[in-house]
């Protein structure tokens, strides 16, 4: 059962200001502000706005967690504040609950800190807390270090499918017995120097300089690459006879989990889509669904040439035909860009806030059709629906593949 | 250098480079119960006295610094020999 929701993203740093920016088609993508980026091929990302570190944190403990960890920190108490679930020190329940963050990266702007450190002054001027800064999985362990947290508490760095991967472990650990509760989702920083360096010299990343909020543009002709975003998503998962019993309020059911591997490239993603329609297929399979109750897609939705042709045919050999052009398909990166390690997590929570409002979020920038992307995408406007599953889609650079279904708040209290 | 100077100096230094609390910082204030300095924090603030002070300061010798006043009186020795 889900129990809470979390965000911290480029469109909005709570969960209503992000939905209602999503409702609204508003991009969250502008001018690279996080570090001087005038010589970069790329000078656009999504970045979280309005996220001053001491508002949340004190000043001593900010200095030790990178923006990273922060997110994903800030996503993680709305969460629980959200599910009401609060744990003293020596509650007899800690031990049955636990986090499970994923990250593409981690901490890169400790990284590239440091690193800058170590070449300018040498070994012995790097910072003691940069390590725990950087590893990927301190932002699980500051989560349980702040709320009391003894149970599971994991990483999963599994590129762009990260999170989704978080979600559907989590979910794994509670079915089985080894947690009650579960807080998971991802989280990336990333949009540094070597970030953006490094995505650009892979040609990954759009060029739309002059243009940043239609540089997103998934599944149209014109799209030139994907923008990188940044910020957090975090669920409180639950089991369910937890959950009714304390009488929480039930949000929705993570109930289908499928995974793939593409087993073909380092980066591009199997062409045909092959690869992400057996993770897909598996999803369905895993909530006893078939693809006529699927009533939304989020997809992964780059903004790449690959992802997007790819994806879109698997789609089509996951959902056959017939099912696939009925079937709405949105990509809210087109909004909030890329986020990464963190996307699953947010974008499994768009499919749930979809579900369970009856609003399908647009694909914004749609303004010349491919022939190789020919699905309903929402094309630039959100529109009512009504659907009680929703599959959303999340792939990472090594091939991963990773579908989740969620059920609404309506199936989930049946 | 004076005391007085090196206690002005490092006192900006433990606020700025640290994040101490500039209310608590006195010549007796112990760095570990009093300042809440971690084991991590005392390694920040030996590279903090280093580069403020231009000295170099040992393991060895770190290890009897405990208390704000300890630090003074071992930059003091290290810029007066």
């Amino acid at each position: 059962m889900v129990t809470g929701l979390g965000v911290v993203t480029p469109v909005g740093n709570d969960v209503e200001s992000f939905w209602s920016a999503l409702v609204a088609g508003r991009s969250g993508i502008g001018p690279i502000t996080h570090f001087d980026a005038s010589n970069y091929r790329t000078r656009i990302a999504g970045e979280v706005k309005g996220f001053n570190p001491e508002q949340h944190f004190e000043k001593r403990e900010a200095r030790r967690i990178d923006p990273y960890s922060q997110y994903f920190m800030v996503a993680c108490r709305q969460a629980l504040a959200q599910a009401d679930i609060k744990y003293g020190p020596d509650d007899p329940e800690n031990a049955s609950a636990g986090v499970m963050v994923g990250a593409g990266f981690g901490g890169m702007n400790a990284f590239v800190e440091e690193i800058t450190v170590l070449l300018k002054r040498g070994p012995e001027r790097v910072s003691p807390t940069g390590i725990p800064k950087i590893i990927a999985n301190m932002a699980a362990g500051l989560v349980s270090i702040e709320h009391n947290l003894l149970g599971p508490v994991s990483c999963v760095v599994t590129a762009c499918s990260a999170s989704a991967n978080a979600l559907g472990d989590a979910a794994e650990l509670i079915r089985r017995g080894a947690a009650d509760v579960m807080v998971a989702g991802g989280a990336e920083a990333a949009i540094t120097t070597y970030g953006v360096a490094g995505f650009n010299q892979a040609r990954a990343l759009s060029i739309r300089n002059d243009e940043p909020e239609k540089a997103s543009r998934p599944f149209d002709a014109e799209r030139d690459g994907f923008v990188m975003g940044e910020g957090a998503g975090a669920v409180v998962l639950e089991d369910r006879d937890r959950a009714i019993e304390r009488g929480a309020t039930i949000l929705g059911e993570l109930i289908g989990y499928g995974m793939s591997a593409d087993a073909y490239h380092i980066t591009l993603p199997r062409p045909g889509g092959t690869g992400a329609a057996r993770a897909m297929s598996a999803a369905m399979r895993d909530g006893g669904l078939e693809p006529g109750n699927i009533s939304y897609i989020n997809a992964h939705g780059t903004s790449t040439e690959a992802n997007d042709a790819g994806e879109t045919a698997a789609i089509k050999i996951a959902m056959g035909k017939e099912e696939a052009y009925r079937v709405p398909i949105s990509s809210t990166k087109s909004m909030t860009g890329h986020i990464l390690g963190g996307a699953g997590a947010v974008e499994a929570i768009v499919s749930l806030l979809a579900l369970n409002r009856g609003i399908l979020p647009p694909t914004i920038n749609q303004e010349h059709p491919d022939p190789e992307c020919d699905l309903d995408y929402v094309a630039n406007a959100a529109r009512p629906f009504t659907g009680e599953y929703a599959m959303s889609n999340s792939f990472g650079f090594g091939g991963h593949n990773v579908a989740l279904v969620l059920g609404s708040e309506r199936v989930a209290r049946e | 250098m004076e005391k007085t100077e090196i206690e002005t100096r490092l006192r900006d230094v433990l606020v700025s480079e640290l994040g101490l609390d500039a209310d608590k910082i006195n010549r007796s204030a112990n760095f570990e119960t009093d300042l809440d300095v971690d084991s991590l924090g005392v390694v920040e603030l030996l590279m903090a006295m280093e580069d403020e002070f231009g000295v170099k300061i040992p393991d060895d010798e770190a290890e009897h610094i405990h208390t704000v006043g300890e630090a003074i009186d071992l930059v003091h020795g290290k810029l007066n020999v």
